[in-house]
């Protein structure tokens, strides 16, 4: 649920509503009225602040955090090739997000996609500003676009790891260029781009196809973990198999490169998740103490449920648990209380063991580093599980109905917004789904995917990228 | 001269050398070595991914020795070395036919 400006019209009115919006403070400043109507709003120095310094926790996640974590569950031969993808997709996305990203992603246009009129950020600069979820209230646009940014560089380098140790360098930028083009920019317009607080009422039907709907995803579970996990899973079913494997052991290289990956994503997950508030406000904290307790619970009972059936608790195990609750609580972390939140955590890692060690297994495919185990299904488990933790009945903080000025809290039907949010999953899995498998094919028929059987046997460090991780 | 070959467990390598030094053997050669015996491997467990490493980590100590001290070589590797469970090793006793220091050219006993 992230608004995207639409200023320019309506700016005369702002002042007004603003002051509707606060009634106590309307008489006082009545004189002043006729004045700061036609003012533009001023973002506040607080929430532009806490904005910046969340896109810098998001960066964070990728480069190092997710990076270290992949690189330390492959083998030592595979280590850079992991790190160099990863570093790379992030610099690659920045780049198209202010090209057309941003643009198709945030600009008005179909229910399934924006336009162009902002691409390569024509029309933004320091002074025009961004929506956030409340009347009145609104950021320096730059400030929305850096935001934003730092999401579309994360979501590819996600899917890295279910065919880490056997992609192609050339195919895998290739794949991701045009991975956030045609699936990751369109399912971010339809999940999270409407008009505004103070623009909805007055243009009707100004969203994305899913925000329409109703689905409730605060964070990013559908448009990151989601679509990133199934396209992880179409790719892995496309490449293949690694060379060797059930065959031959492939043990994480370093499990300490992986713990200090898995809590870097734990620190910068509440730039990820409370940032995605786009203020400093109550809502924010109540995101970000979401984000600490699910992710706490998902570590424990990923751990209990080693402890009983292996009978060991392992590191990899824990910081499994935590991603798979840091991926549950995203799409409810701005609405569940911090109870629902635990129970949310506590309830995902079994699903997610479930699928990485049993159904995994009988299956056969090869998902190197289970993103779609994780990712996917944590996704799922947190999209269905926001719309009951949502209920304020539950504590929840529901939803709010921005068609009337002001926004007020709208009324709650729990079977309803389950049904919205699992048409929301649905439609994710397969507008990824489909447009993965349609980009493997188009890069594997002209620069490839995999490459020959002799550089992945060598390793992809010397074979793609001529180097080692370590000299020693 | 004997040549005595013993792997260990490797935390034992410190006791070993001080009851040969004790001994009066005033050098040894130790290598890092992985293999398997009675002992069999390990499980590890990684996710879902299950790896049996049937190679277990030893310490390999190569010391060349006179005649009359080989046997109380041997017998003092057998008791330091010695944790009465499964994997504590084996000791191999080798002829030496020839034996020369490299800086002065002495040979045999006087070499070692």
């Amino acid at each position: 649920m992230k608004p995207l400006m639409k200023l320019g019209a309506g700016l005369g009115t702002l002042g007004a509503l603003t002051l509707t919006a606060m009634p106590a403070w309307a008489q006082e400043a009545a004189a002043a009225a006729t004045e700061a109507a036609a003012a533009v709003p001023v973002p506040d120095k607080g929430d532009t602040t806490w904005m910046l310094t969340s896109s810098v926790l998001v960066l964070m996640m990728a480069v190092p955090g997710l990076a270290l974590f992949y690189g330390g569950l492959v083998r030592t031969k595979n280590m850079l090739s992991v790190l160099t993808q990863v570093f790379m997709i992030v610099c690659i996305a920045a780049l198209i997000w202010v090209g057309w990203g941003y643009s198709l992603s945030f600009t008005s246009g179909n229910p399934f996609i924006g336009g162009l009129s902002k691409a390569f950020l024509q029309g933004v600069d320091g002074t025009t500003l961004a929506a956030t979820f409340s009347n009145g209230v609104y950021l320096p646009e730059y400030a929305f676009v850096i935001f934003q940014m730092t999401f579309a560089c994360i979501t590819p380098g996600l899917i890295v790891g279910a065919f880490a140790e056997r992609v192609k360098f050339s195919g895998l930028m290739l794949f991701s260029a045009l991975w956030l083009t045609v699936v990751y920019f369109p399912i971010a317009h339809m999940v999270w781009y409407w008009a505004g607080p103070d623009f909805l009422p007055t243009t009707p039907g100004d969203y994305g196809l899913l925000w329409g709907w109703g689905a409730l995803d605060f964070a990013g579970g559908t448009v990151v973990h989601i679509n990133a996990g199934i396209a992880g899973l179409v790719g892995c079913l496309m490449i293949g198999k690694r060379i060797g494997f059930g065959k031959e052991p492939m043990p994480p290289h370093s499990l300490v490169m992986t713990m200090i990956g898995a809590s870097l994503l734990w620190v910068g997950w509440f730039g990820f998740n409370a940032g995605s508030n786009l203020e400093a406000n109550g809502v924010t904290a109540v995101a970000f103490i979401n984000t600490f307790v699910a992710t706490a619970a998902a570590a424990l009972s990923w751990l209990l449920v080693e402890q009983v059936i292996k009978g060991k608790p392992s590191l990899l195990g824990a910081v499994t648990g935590a991603v798979a609750g840091l991926v549950a609580v995203t799409p409810a972390s701005g609405f569940a209380a911090p109870m629902g939140a635990i129970i949310l955590g506590l309830v995902v890692s079994p699903v997610c063991f479930l699928f990485v060690t049993t159904i995994k297994n009988k299956l056969g495919y090869d998902d190197s580093l289970d993103v779609f185990g994780v990712h996917c299904i944590g996704g799922i488990i947190g999209a269905i599980g926001t719309g009951i933790l949502a209920d304020p009945a539950l504590g929840g903080q529901g939803f709010f109905d921005y068609t009337v000025m002001p926004a007020v809290v709208g009324t709650y039907d729990m079977a309803g917004q389950v049904i919205t949010q699992i048409k929301a999953v649905g439609v994710t899995l397969l507008w990824s789904g489909i447009g993965s498998a349609i980009l493997f094919f188009i890069v594997d028929k002209t620069l490839g995917l995999r490459p020959s059987a002799e550089a992945e046997r060598e390793g992809l460090d010397l074979a793609e990228h001529g180097e080692r991780a370590y000299n020693y | 001269m004997k040549l005595v070959i013993a792997i260990i467990k490797p935390f034992k390598l410190d006791e070993v050398r001080d009851a040969l030094s004790g001994l009066g053997v005033a050098g040894m050669t130790v290598t890092e070595v992985k293999g398997f015996g009675r002992q069999k491997g390990q499980t590890e467990i990684y996710r879902g991914a299950e790896y049996s490493t049937n190679m277990v980590p030893k310490i390999k100590i190569e010391v060349v020795t006179t005649n009359d001290l080989a046997d109380r070589v041997v017998e003092t590797i057998q008791q330091s070395a010695n944790t009465g469970a499964i994997g504590d090793g084996k000791i191999f006793v080798l002829d030496v036919g020839q034996a020369v220091r490299i800086r002065t050219g002495e040979t045999d006993e006087t070499a070692l």
